[in-house]
Parts: structure tokens; C-alpha cells; sequence
């Protein structure tokens, strides 16, 4: 469904993506992980059509975002790292014109509207402008959204920052059953190693825009000999902060409490 | 066309909604029309052009028009700035039809807003000549409005941040508006004035204005009128190639 060859992506002499291929069959959930920086945004960019790359090939449903533009924005729904939501428009207005925009006939658009704002508590809001919202209803608001045209592939850029442990795993399991029931095809990126564990089939981390290991949860903790997905992160991406500020002591404190945690 | 009518919609409700900011630029127009109006007057009427109020109003109609209609359309930075861009950009409809309902939807708040200030120019004691060809001077509006919609966007799509905003504000809208001959009468200019005031698009709106509010003419309705077509298509694809260009 994702398919990515080669892809680079650079900003004067940073390569803020550099050289990097991975696919993604199907009606799977691939996770996307890697630190502050590492260039996940903007490879979500590079695949939602806002970026050109500097060179390499991608395409999404056998599809090229450089010639099929359009088609390929059909295909995909994709819910912001950072807002994107109209502040002086209502809850329905900003879901509304988002239905408009992708061809949603109005019938359909009205009753999918309801349901999915009924779905994320915010239908007794619905009249309110957005601006007003807090900080967990605009996110709820922004995946609700992502939502209403059933897309093919759903891309979800960080999308439980800012939400408490009940949205969040609300939006997880809404995100299963569609990708269960639709058989739509996942690619998300998320900072919480248990939610990747959790939902993702598949697991790609970048550093430094190199994607330095992929394979399931599992494969990842056994080549990194590591008996949780964050231990086997950080022994794939920590390495360098480690060595420099030689703080082992803290990494493996942090780990420990992990444990404890469980 | 139901997203260019989805992208109007959305820019007129954020205008009637910001109910404040219509009345707030209301005022700027008043002070050019009752200060400027009233304190050139007397200069005006020795130099045997009449009244001067009478001849102002249009150029402050045209004024509040480009200013609305400028405005609206930089109000991509906004939306750049506060994410919703994003959204537009990636939804599955060419961008040409984005940018023609965003520009649809800041002329039509412009013609509004040249409407409100018309009015309030008539309680001021402006009178139209006739109001039979008041029809006309809204089809000036509306043109005046729609070049300038297209031109901020065009510009909104190449600025990346709010600062760029003063340096439009200062070296290309203000230019606009004082060589668009709102405030004086293009007749007997020096050279280069009479140049620079006849390749300003807005020249042409202020002066199609002035043939259907008070039947003065400079260079004839016709002639305003295709010039300004021309401006209106010449800014839409301008803009359209711009916005489709955008990167974020």
C-alpha cells in the first residue's frame, strides 16, 4: 500500500531524510518511531503530498504523489502532529467542511458526522467554536475528523499528545476496529512505546534520518537482545547520548522503573 | 464547485462573525472621508473641481475595498500560521479550486464592507448622481474586490510568517492606493505620476467607481472595466500557481 525507495529529503546541506526505503503491505499498522528530530514529520509530508522529495520514489497504492496528486490525496486521511483545525468554526462546521472536501455526499456526511462525534464526546459541543475547545477535545476533534471519509491508508502523526490515558485508549481501539473492520492501512508515529507495542504489526525506527532497524516488536526486542519495545528504542537510538553524557546509570534506572511499573 | 462554495462559505461566516473588525475598520475610511473630506474642501472648491466630499467617497469606497479585500486574502498567513491550511492543502480537490473559493469568499466580505461604507458615506451627505447605474458601480466593487482578493492570496502564498505582512503593507498596498488617483483627480499629473497611476490596477476601479457614482470619468467605463478583467484574471492564475506550490 506504502511503498518507499530511496527517499531523501534535504534542507540545504541536512538531511533531514537520508536515503531511507521501507514498504507497508496492505491493511497493516506500521509504526514510526524515533526521537525529536529524527525526520518522521517530515517523511509523513513527503508521503500526504506537502513535500516533494529531494530525490528517490514513493508511492502510495501504486500511485505517485508528483503525477497522481489528486487521486492519491483520495486515498489517504491523516490527522496533524500540530493543529489544523479552523478556531472561528464550529465542532460540525469544521467536520462538515471537511466532508465537503472530500466528496462525502451530504447524506452519508451528516449521519457519519453524528456518529463519529457522538463516538468521541463531542456532539453535546458540536455548536461550539472550536477556539474554545481544550486541548484533548480539539485533538478528539482533529482524529474524529481523520476519520469521516474512510480512507485507505490512515496517517496519525503523533495523535495522543496531550490526551489523557482514556482518549487515548479510545482512540487506539477505534483505530483497531478500523483497521479490522475496513481493512484501512495504519502508518503512525507516537512517542509511547506501549502504544506501538500495542497496536502496531510493524515497527520501522528512525535516527538521524536513517531508519535503523524494522521487523515486528518482537523482532526488534530480540535483535537488540532487550525484553521491552522502549529498551530495545533506546538501544537503538540512545547510543549516542549515552556514550556522550554517560549517564548509563539513569537509562537503566529508567528501565527499572519500568519494570516496577508493570 | 462544492468545495469552491465549501471555501466561500468558510470565508464569510469568519467575517459576519468577527463583528468587531467590521466596525473597527470602518474607521480609517471615516477619517479619510469626514477629516480629509471636510478639511480639503475649501482648497478643492476654489480650484473649481467642486465638491470635494462628492469626490472623495468613491476613492474611499475603493479604498475600504481594496484594503478588506487584501486583507482577507493575506489571511492565508492565519490559517498557515494556526494549521487549517494543511487541511485544505491535502484534501483531494485541485488547488486552483481552493484558492478561487478562499478568493471568492474575501471579495465577497469586500463588497460588504464597500457596501457598509457607502452607506455610512450616504448618511455623511455623499449623494450618488443617479441611482440607477448604482447597479454598475457594484459590478466596479465587486471587480475592484475580486482583483484584490486574488493578489493577497497570490501574495499569502509566499510569505511564511506575519512579518512579511508590513513589508505588503508598506511597499505594495499603500502604493496602490495613493497612485490609484482615490484621493485626487488624475487629470494634469507630472509625467511619471501619470505613469505610475496608470498601471495601477486600482486606478482603473476608483475611476469606474467615480463614471457610475458622480459620472466623472478619466479613462472611460470601458476601458476600466477590461482592464480590470484582465488584472482579475492575470492575479487568479497568478495565485493558483502560487497556492499549488505551496510546501509546508
Amino acid at each position: 500500500m506504502i511503498r518507499v525507495h530511496e527517499l531523501v529529503k534535504t534542507y540545504g546541506e541536512f538531511r533531514a531524510v537520508d536515503n531511507i526505503s521501507f514498504t507497508v503491505p496492505p491493511g497493516e499498522i506500521f509504526a514510526f518511531l524515533g526521537p525529536n528530530g529524527a525526520g518522521k514529520t517530515t517523511t509523513i509530508k513527503m508521503l500526504t503530498t506537502l513535500l516533494k522529495p529531494t530525490s528517490g520514489s514513493l508511492t502510495l497504492d501504486g500511485l505517485s504523489p508528483a503525477t497522481h496528486q489528486t487521486e492519491v490525496r483520495k486515498r489517504f486521511g491523516i490527522v496533524f502532529q500540530d493543529p489544523s483545525l479552523d478556531g472561528d468554526l464550529t465542532a460540525y462546521e469544521n467536520m462538515d467542511i471537511h466532508g465537503v472536501l472530500y466528496a462525502v455526499p451530504a447524506r452519508l456526511r451528516a449521519e457519519r458526522i453524528e456518529s463519529l462525534l457522538k463516538l468521541f464526546e463531542l456532539w453535546d459541543r458540536r455548536d461550539g467554536f472550536v477556539k474554545t475547545f481544550s486541548g484533548g477535545m480539539k485533538r478528539r476533534l482533529e482524529i474524529a475528523r481523520g476519520f469521516l471519509h474512510t480512507p485507505k491508508i490512515l496517517f496519525l502523526d503523533e495523535p495522543t499528545l496531550g490526551l489523557d490515558p482514556q482518549s487515548r485508549n479510545q482512540l487506539w481501539g477505534h483505530v483497531k476496529n478500523l483497521n479490522e473492520s475496513e481493512k484501512t492501512t495504519v502508518f503512525l508515529t507516537t512517542h509511547y512505546m506501549d502504544e506501538a507495542e500495542r497496536v502496531a504489526h510493524r515497527i520501522a525506527i528512525i535516527d538521524h534520518g536513517k531508519i535503523v532497524a524494522q521487523g515486528t516488536p518482537d523482532e526488534l526486542k530480540t535483535q537488540t537482545k532487550t525484553d521491552s519495545l522502549e529498551a530495545a528504542f533506546l538501544a537503538l537510538t540512545g547510543n549516542s547520548i549515552r556514550d556522550e553524557s554517560a549517564n548509563a546509570g539513569a537509562d537503566n534506572l529508567r528501565q527499572f522503573t519500568q519494570m516496577w511499573r508493570r | 464547485m462544492h468545495a469552491i462554495h465549501a471555501m466561500w462559505l468558510r470565508e464569510v461566516k469568519r467575517y459576519l462573525r468577527s463583528r468587531v473588525q467590521i466596525i473597527a475598520s470602518l474607521a480609517q475610511p471615516m477619517m479619510y472621508l469626514l477629516i480629509l473630506g471636510f478639511g480639503l474642501s475649501p482648497v478643492f472648491q476654489q480650484a473649481g473641481q467642486g465638491n470635494y466630499i462628492q469626490f472623495v467617497a468613491p476613492g474611499v469606497v475603493g479604498m475600504s475595498v481594496l484594503f478588506s479585500s487584501v486583507f482577507s486574502g493575506v489571511g492565508l498567513l492565519f490559517d498557515r500560521q494556526f494549521g487549517f491550511l494543511k487541511e485544505t492543502l491535502v484534501a483531494p480537490v485541485p488547488r486552483a479550486l481552493i484558492m478561487i473559493g478562499r478568493t471568492l469568499g474575501s471579495a465577497t466580505n469586500a463588497v460588504l464592507q464597500g457596501t457598509l461604507v457607502l452607506t455610512v458615506c450616504i448618511i455623511a451627505g455623499f449623494r450618488p448622481a443617479s441611482l440607477a447605474q448604482l447597479p454598475l458601480a457594484f459590478g466596479f466593487m465587486i471587480l475592484i474586490a475580486i482583483v484584490f482578493a486574488a493578489l493577497g492570496t497570490a501574495m499569502g502564498s509566499v510569505l511564511k510568517d506575519m512579518q512579511g505582512f508590513q513589508i505588503i503593507m508598506n511597499f505594495i498596498v499603500m502604493p496602490i492606493f495613493f497612485l490609484s488617483g482615490a484621493l485626487f483627480p488624475l487629470t494634469n499629473l507630472p509625467p511619471v505620476l501619470k505613469i505610475l497611476t496608470s498601471i495601477d490596477p486600482l486606478s482603473y476601479g476608483i475611476d469606474g467607481l467615480r463614471t457610475e457614482l458622480i459620472n466623472i470619468s478619466h479613462f472611460g467605463a470601458s476601458v476600466d472595466f477590461t482592464v480590470l478583467v484582465i488584472a482579475a484574471v492575470a492575479f487568479i492564475s497568478l495565485g493558483s500557481y502560487l497556492f499549488s506550490k505551496i510546501e509546508i
